[in-house]
């Protein structure tokens, strides 16, 4: 089966081939290693960093974002928005502080800087 | 009346890399002035990735791309004002500003204008229909949800393609809204091919190009709208008519450069990008005056503004530090009747300088000085005036010159 794909890792977004056969997939089209990597993944088993925002309990109307700290399958990206909807945590935060141990599979730290 | 040497209107990705290039060329003597409690700018709401791959190599948030920078800010010691607006700026430099305290005015030896852009208006769309709540701009929308935690909608039609409305459709979605359809008027998507993949794809939100939205209805709140088919003259096409029923109308259609201060200070705008005109250096018209990141022009990737406000950054910096922006005079000193070139500005490649003596000589010593200290020197057997003498100046003996670089000749025994 062949697949046609736009590489969303970079902002070049080059036009990817995949083909697959018994599990085995070639690609072309892919201007380095990481579109490959890409279209492996995104034949086999899709995933994607998921970014959204977690409450600052402590400070008014005030969020802070977050992300997964590596990819989630991309079938479970609105159940980390919706399992970080619940959550809060209290200011201060640093970028980088681990905001809960495992959602879908993946740490999730902020990205931003609360004082 | 306060005195810096480079004062930098905006805290943004632009402001501060052009800070931090500033304060590394050598000028330490640099301030933000930001009207937002704190700086990042735009990248503070855009909480997505795909920020700093070209840059910094790696892949980032909009808040982590932006908190390299303000580390870097905080760690020269960069003065940066908060919550204060600079309301004016003048061809001799002079800024006035305004915060809590009151009023600023700073006088500068060189200003970059780093303002960035904000979001064209439904006013500027001519949609026709009533006013009611629930039509945002896309930004406006993404602050809202980003940085507050309000849900804007739960059933939203987005107008305009662009990055900013598809990341928008993503991030409702994953918020829990449905989003019906985004809409382009022109017949291509003006957002990369990345963002229509992983924002709209991954969501199943259908993209119409060639189509727009005709008709906002609702009286309180938005109830729905209408959209239709463009043609070539993007008029839309009696009878492709469609009602969607919506609470919601983001509008993402487009970036206007912030250039209300730049008008202000007499400097020319290119009628295309809506931004100052400038040299290779981003310097505008009025010298010591400079403008980087999207006030200058609209940009695709942060990481592109960064390299922009960095270049304007130094060169900024060039022109307050004095050692590599001012001319150098050259002059024949003893023995030597002229010297060619009689100026030297740039020193990057260094300098050859041609030059005849004023009579026949035995052996010689020719000597370079800037001032009191010796550049160079370059021994001959004889000179003559018939003879044209070459003396190259390699680039680390400019560097520092303040001049004139006088060139005399001294007889040896
Ligand atoms: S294949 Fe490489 S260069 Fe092309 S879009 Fe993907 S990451 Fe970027």
């Amino acid at each position: 089966m062949k697949r046609q794909l736009t590489c969303i890792i970079c902002p070049r977004g080059c036009a990817l081939e995949a083909t697959v056969q018994d599990g085995q997939v070639t690609v072309t089209g892919n201007a380095c290693q990481r579109g490959a990597e890409y279209a492996v993944s995104e034949c086999l088993h899709p995933v994607r960093t998921v970014t959204t925002i977690v409450k600052v309990a402590n400070r008014e109307n005030t969020m802070v974002s977050v992300k997964t700290e590596t990819p989630v399958p991309k079938e479970s990206m609105a159940e980390v928005v919706a399992a970080l909807r619940k959550l809060s945590v209290a200011a201060p935060v640093a970028v980088g502080d681990v905001i809960a141990e495992n959602v879908c599979g993946s740490r999730i730290v902020a990205t931003k800087d609360i004082t | 009346m306060t005195n810096h040497d480079i004062v930098v209107v905006g805290g943004g990705p632009a402001g501060m890399a052009a800070a931090v290039a500033a304060y590394d060329a050598g000028c330490t003597d640099v301030v933000i002035l930001e009207r937002e409690p704190s700086i990042g700018g735009i990248l503070m709401q855009c909480i997505h990735n795909g920020f700093g791959l070209h840059k910094l190599g790696q892949e980032l948030t909009g808040p982590e791309y932006a908190a390299v920078y303000a580390k870097e800010v905080a760690k020269r010691g960069i003065k940066v004002y908060t919550e204060t607006t600079v309301t004016k700026v003048t061809e001799e430099k002079e800024i006035t500003a305004q915060n809590r305290e009151g009023i600023l005015k700073i006088k500068a030896k060189a200003v970059i204008l780093a303002m960035g852009c904000r979001e064209r208006s439904r006013g500027a769309l001519n949609i026709c229909g009533s006013r009611p709540a629930g039509v945002y701009s896309a930004g406006t929308a993404q602050k809202l949800v980003n940085c507050f935690g309000y849900q804007v909608g739960k059933k939203a039609v987005i107008l305009g393609s662009g990055d900013i409305g598809l990341i928008m459709a993503r991030r409702m979605s994953l918020e829990g809204a449905k989003v019906e359809a985004v809409c382009e008027v022109m017949p291509y998507s003006g957002g990369l091919t990345r963002n229509i993949v992983q924002c709209l794809e991954d969501f199943g939100i259908p993209l119409y190009l060639s189509t727009t939205v005709v008709r906002i209805h609702g009286e309180k709140r938005l109830e729905g709208v209408t959209i239709a088919q463009v043609d070539e003259k993007r008029q839309p096409v009696e009878g492709t008519q469609r009602y969607i029923p919506c609470d919601t109308l983001l509008l993402s259609v487009g970036l206007i450069p912030e250039n209300e201060l730049t008008r202000l200070a007499g400097i020319p705008i290119d009628p295309i990008t809506n931004g100052a005109i400038v040299d290779e250096n981003c310097q505008t018209a009025v010298p010591g005056i400079f403008a980087c990141g999207n006030v200058l022009q609209v940009h695709d990737l942060v990481d592109y503004v960064s390299e922009e406000a960095e270049r304007a950054g130094r060169a900024a910096a060039c022109l307050t530090t004095d050692t590599q922006s001012i001319a150098l005079e050259t002059k024949a000193g003893y023995g030597v009747r002229y010297v060619i070139p009689q100026v030297i500005r740039s020193r990057e490649a260094g300098a050859e300088l041609f030059l005849r003596v004023t009579a026949p000589f035995g052996k010689v010593r020719f000597v370079v000085t800037d001032g009191e200290k010796v550049l160079h020197t370059a021994k001959r057997l004889k000179a003559a005036p018939g003879e044209m003498e070459k003396l190259t100046l390699k680039p680390e003996m400019l560097k520092a010159a303040t001049g004139p670089i006088t060139v005399s000749l001294e007889v040896m025994a």
